[in-house]
C-alpha cells in the first residue's frame, strides 16, 4: 500500500525541498527571506511564499576554474572532508596495535575507495622500500627462492575482487550493543579489486614437495613479524600474492608493497609486508592464531583456526546515527552482503524487526567472496520500526541472528560475529543500533 | 589425443607418485634466484611447539627478571598483570567463566609461541632486539609469574618445548570454519510471513553515552544529506576573509599575469613598482580593471572585470601597493 506512492523515475527532490519542520515554519516567518542555502538553489514556491524565487546562478557557474592537475593526485571535494577512517575511542591501548575502520555508511556500491580500506596494524605501519624488500619462499620444496617486487611483478598476475574481513568486525555487539554506526559495528571490512601472482604460482616456482607438505607460514616484515598458518589447500586454491589494489599499488597500510590476500578468510590470515612464505607440514600456533584470533566457547575451549567469514549482512543506509530527514516518505534501504564460502544468492529485508521479509534487488556482479550490494524501496509510514536485513549465500546457508549465535557460542567468543544487525528508527527519524 | 599438455602430465605423475616434486619448468621459472639455508638464517624465525627453530641458548628466571623490569614491566605491570595491555598473567582456569581473561598462563597451549613472540614482535617499541639467552630468560620469567615454572627454572631448546602449558588441551579442530567446505553451527531459516511473534528490543545503547564516546554523531555523515543544517560553510567563510592570490585565482586574473612575471600582460610585481608613485594609482588601477584598456604596457588588451566585487577589488589593489608579496 505504502509502495503505491513511489514514483519511480521521478527526479528524487533535492534538499532544499526536503526541509525540515523547523526550517520550514522560519522560512515562513521570514516570509521568503530565506537562508543562503535555500537562496541559492531557489525554494519551490509555496503557497506561504509571497513571490516566485528565481534561481540564482551559483558563482562556479560565472569563474574560470582551477587548471587541470591543480590536484596531481586527486582528492575528494573538501566537502567530503569527514568521511574518513576512524578509530573506535577506547578500543585499544595504542593507536599502533589498533584499527581504524572504513565509514560504510558514505560509501556506495561494493569497492572501497583505496584511503578508506580498513587498516589493522599489531605493531604500528612500517615503511617498507620497495627497493629492498624481498620475499622469500621456503621450507619443504625442491629450491628455495628470493624474489625482489621486480620478479613479484613480472609474474603472471590477475585481478580478482574480494572482500575483506577482519574476524573481530562486530566483535563489540556479541553481548550487547554498543557502537553507535556501521562504521563502528561492520566497518572492519572493505573490498577491493586485487592485483597479484596465485600463492599457487610462486609454490610450483619453488617446487613444494606436493606429498609433505600440509601447511604454509606467512610472515609479514612489520615490527609485529605477524605469522599465520594456512593449510596448503588453501594456500594453493585461490589465495593471492598481492601488490595492486583498485587500480594503484597498495596503500602502505594495506600492506605496501606486497601482501596476501586469502579469500574469504578472516582478515588477519591476509599477511601485510608479506616477506616470507615457509612451507612445513605442522601448523605453528603462532600467537595470533592462540591467544588472540581463537573463538572461547562457553565450555572454555577455544575454537582454532577458524579461517571462514560465514554469510552475513548489514544495511548501511538508513543505518545507525543516520538521521531520516522526513517523517515518513521514501528511503531506499541498501546494504551490503557477503559470504567465505561463495556468492550471495539473495538478500532479504525486514522493515519490521524480523516478522515479514521480502527479497531485495542484487547488484551485478555478484562475485564469489566479495561484496555484494542490495537494494530495495521503503516507504516510511513514520512510525517507530526495526531495519534488518539477513542474506543467503550459494551454499543455502542462512545468515543467522545474534541470538541463534549465542545460543550456540555464548558471548564470549569475540570472533564472527554474523548475526543480523537490527537499526531501529524512532518517530523522530533518528536510526538506532539496537539488539532484539 | 596424445599429445598431452604440461599439465596434465604433471596430473599423472603426481597421481602415480612418481615424482614428488611439482614445478615443472615454466617460462617465469627464471624470475628470482635460489637461496641458501645460511642466507635466510636471520629471517628464518619462526618456533614450532615441537621446538623446530629454537636456536642454541638458556636463560634463568632470575636473569628474565632483570630484563622483564627494565623493558617489559611499564607496559605488562611488574606481575605481568597490567589489564591495560595483554595481561601475561593470572587467569588460569577462567576460560569457562563468565570473566575470561586470556593470559600467557591461561590459553596458550604451547610455551613455545611465547619463545617466537617475543623474539619477533617484543619489546613493542623495540623488536626483534632480544638475544636468545635474553628471551629464554623472559619467557622463563614470564612462566614463572603464572607459577608454570620454579623461580630456580632455566629454559633451553630442549626444555622448553618440554614445559607442560595448563591449556595444553583447550583448542578444538572440530568446527566447520577450517575450511570453505566446512559444516555450519549455527542455523537460521529464511521465513518470509509471520515469523517473529513477539519483537522486542532487547539491548540498545544507554542515553548520552554516544554523545560522550563519539561527540555528535551527526559529524560522521555526509553533511548536505542533513538539510537541516543550514546552509553549509563557504570555503572562503569557512576559512576566514579570502586573500588576494585566492581572490586572484578565484577571479581568473593569473591566466593573464603572474605574481612576478609577465604573461599576456604584466607581472603584479612590475604593476606594483609603476604605480608606486603615482598619486591615485587607486582609481587609475579601478578603472582599468573595472573598464579594461591597452597602452600602458604594450598593445594586449586587458578585458573588463566587471565581477570582481568591491571588496575583493580592495584586497587585491592593497596587495599590489604593498609590493605583491607571494605570503
Amino acid at each position: 500500500m505504502q509502495e503505491q506512492s513511489l514514483r519511480p523515475g521521478r527526479v528524487i527532490a533535492a534538499s532544499e525541498n526536503k526541509l525540515s519542520p523547523q526550517y520550514e515554519e522560519r522560512r515562513r516567518l521570514l516570509g521568503g527571506i530565506v537562508g543562503t542555502a535555500a537562496a541559492l538553489f531557489g525554494v519551490r514556491a509555496t503557497a506561504a511564499d509571497k513571490a516566485v524565487q528565481r534561481l540564482a546562478v551559483p558563482p562556479w557557474s560565472k569563474q574560470l576554474g582551477k587548471p587541470v592537475a591543480s590536484q596531481p593526485y586527486g582528492l575528494p571535494s573538501h566537502y567530503e572532508s569527514n568521511i574518513i577512517r576512524r578509530i573506535n575511542p577506547g578500543l585499544t591501548t595504542t593507536s599502533e596495535s589498533s584499527v581504524a575502520f572504513t565509514p560504510l555508511q558514505n560509501l556506495f556500491g561494493i569497492i572501497t575507495p583505496n584511503g578508506l580500506h580498513f587498516e589493522r596494524n599489531h605493531n604500528g605501519l612500517p615503511e617498507v622500500d620497495p627497493y629492498r624488500h624481498r620475499l622469500v619462499v621456503h621450507g619443504l620444496a625442491k629450491q628455495s627462492k628470493i624474489y625482489t617486487m621486480e620478479d613479484i611483478l613480472r609474474f603472471p598476475s590477475v585481478s580478482r575482487v574480494h572482500f575483506l574481513e577482519c574476524g573481530a568486525n562486530s566483535a563489540m555487539e556479541w553481548a550487547a550493543v554498543a557502537a553507535p554506526t556501521v562504521q563502528y559495528t561492520h566497518g572492519m571490512l572493505s573490498c577491493a579489486e586485487y592485483t597479484g601472482v596465485p600463492l599457487s604460482t610462486l609454490l610450483d616456482d619453488v617446487g613444494y614437495d606436493a606429498k609433505r607438505a600440509k601447511f604454509i607460514l606467512a610472515e609479514g616484515a612489520d615490527a609485529a613479524g605477524l605469522t599465520r598458518t594456512l593449510p596448503i589447500e588453501m594456500a594453493l586454491d585461490d589465495v593471492l600474492v598481492v601488490y595492486g589494489q583498485n587500480g594503484e599499488m597498495l596503500r602502505p597500510e594495506n600492506g605496501y608493497p606486497v601482501r596476501l590476500i586469502v579469500p574469504g578468510v578472516q582478515g588477519v590470515s591476509s599477511v601485510k609486508w608479506l616477506r616470507r612464505i615457509k612451507i612445513g607440514d605442522q601448523p605453528w600456533h603462532t600467537r595470533e592464531e592462540t591467544i588472540h584470533y581463537t573463538d572461547l566457547m562457553p565450555d572454555g575451549s577455544s575454537r582454532q583456526y577458524t579461517y571462514i567469514q560465514e554469510a552475513k549482512s548489514v544495511i548501511t543506509s538508513p543505518s545507525g546515527g543516520q538521521q531520516l530527514m522526513d517523517k515518513g516518505g521514501y528511503y531506499q534501504i541498501t546494504g551490503l552482503a557477503w559470504s567465505g564460502r561463495g556468492r550471495i544468492k539473495r538478500v532479504d529485508v525486514s522493515t519490521d524487526g524480523g516478522r515479514n521479509w521480502r527479497p531485495t534487488r542484487l547488484q551485478e556482479p555478484i562475485m564469489p567472496k566479495s561484496l555484494t550490494r542490495f537494494r530495495c524501496d521503503w516507504s516510511w509510514d513514520g512510525a517507530p520500526t526495526l531495519l534488518q536485513s539477513r542474506c543467503i549465500d550459494d551454499t543455502g546457508y542462512v545468515q543467522p541472528t545474534i541470538r541463534q549465535l549465542r545460543e550456540v557460542r555464548g558471548t564470549h567468543s569475540i570472533y564472527h560475529n554474523n548475526g543480523i544487525q537490527t537499526w531501529q528508527v524512532t518517530d523522530s527519524g533518528d536510526v538506532r543500533d539496537v539488539q532484539v | 589425443m596424445y599429445a598431452m599438455s604440461r599439465f596434465n602430465r604433471r596430473v599423472i605423475l603426481l597421481a602415480g607418485l612418481l615424482v614428488p616434486w611439482t614445478g615443472q619448468a615454466a617460462p617465469w621459472n627464471t624470475l628470482g634466484r635460489a637461496i641458501t639455508a645460511d642466507e635466510i638464517a636471520d629471517w628464518n624465525i619462526d618456533v614450532r611447539p615441537d621446538g623446530v627453530g629454537l636456536p642454541k641458548g638458556r636463560g634463568s628466571v632470575a636473569e628474565g627478571q632483570i630484563i622483564y623490569d627494565a623493558q617489559c614491566a611499564a607496559c605488562h605491570g611488574t606481575f605481568g598483570d597490567s589489564p591495560q595491555f595483554v595481561a601475561l598473567a593470572g587467569g588460569i582456569g577462567s576460560l569457562k567463566t563468565s570473566t575470561p581473561q586470556r593470559t600467557v598462563g591461561s590459553k596458550l597451549n604451547y610455551a613455545t609461541t611465547l619463545w617466537d613472540y617475543i623474539n619477533r614482535a617484543m619489546p613493542f617499541n623495540n623488536s626483534k632486539s632480544l638475544a636468545p639467552n635474553e628471551v629464554y630468560a623472559v619467557v622463563a620469567y614470564v612462566l614463572n609469574l603464572n607459577g608454570i615454572v620454579s623461580a630456580d627454572a632455566v629454559l633451553d631448546e630442549i626444555s622448553l618445548p618440554q614445559v607442560k602449558m595448563p591449556n595444553r588441551d583447550g583448542f578444538t579442530l572440530a568446527h566447520g570454519m577450517r575450511s570453505v567446505h566446512g559444516k555450519p553451527d549455527v542455523h537460521n531459516v529464511a521465513c518470509m510471513r509471520n515469523c517473529a511473534q513477539e519483537v522486542k528490543i532487547s539491548a540498545e545503547i544507554p542515553p548520552d553515552f554516544t554523545q560522550q564516546m563519539y561527540g555528535d554523531i551527526r559529524a560522521q555523515f555526509r553533511q548536505f544529506t542533513l538539510q537541516d543544517q543550514g546552509a553549509a560553510p563557504s570555503p572562503s567563510t569557512a576559512a576566514g576573509a579570502a586573500s588576494a592570490p585566492e581572490l586572484l585565482k578565484a577571479n581568473g586574473c593569473g591566466v593573464c599575469h603572474g605574481r612576478d612575471q609577465g604573461i599576456v600582460g604584466p607581472a603584479f610585481t612590475d604593476i606594483s613598482k609603476r604605480y608606486a608613485a603615482v598619486a591615485d594609482a587607486s582609481a587609475k588601477l579601478t578603472a582599468k580593471i573595472r573598464e579594461g584598456g591597452s597602452g600602458v604596457w604594450g598593445t594586449a588588451i586587458m578585458p573588463p572585470q566587471s565581477q570582481i566585487s568591491d571588496v575583493a577589488l580592495a584586497t587585491i589593489l592593497n596587495w599590489i601597493k604593498s609590493g605583491a608579496p607571494s605570503e
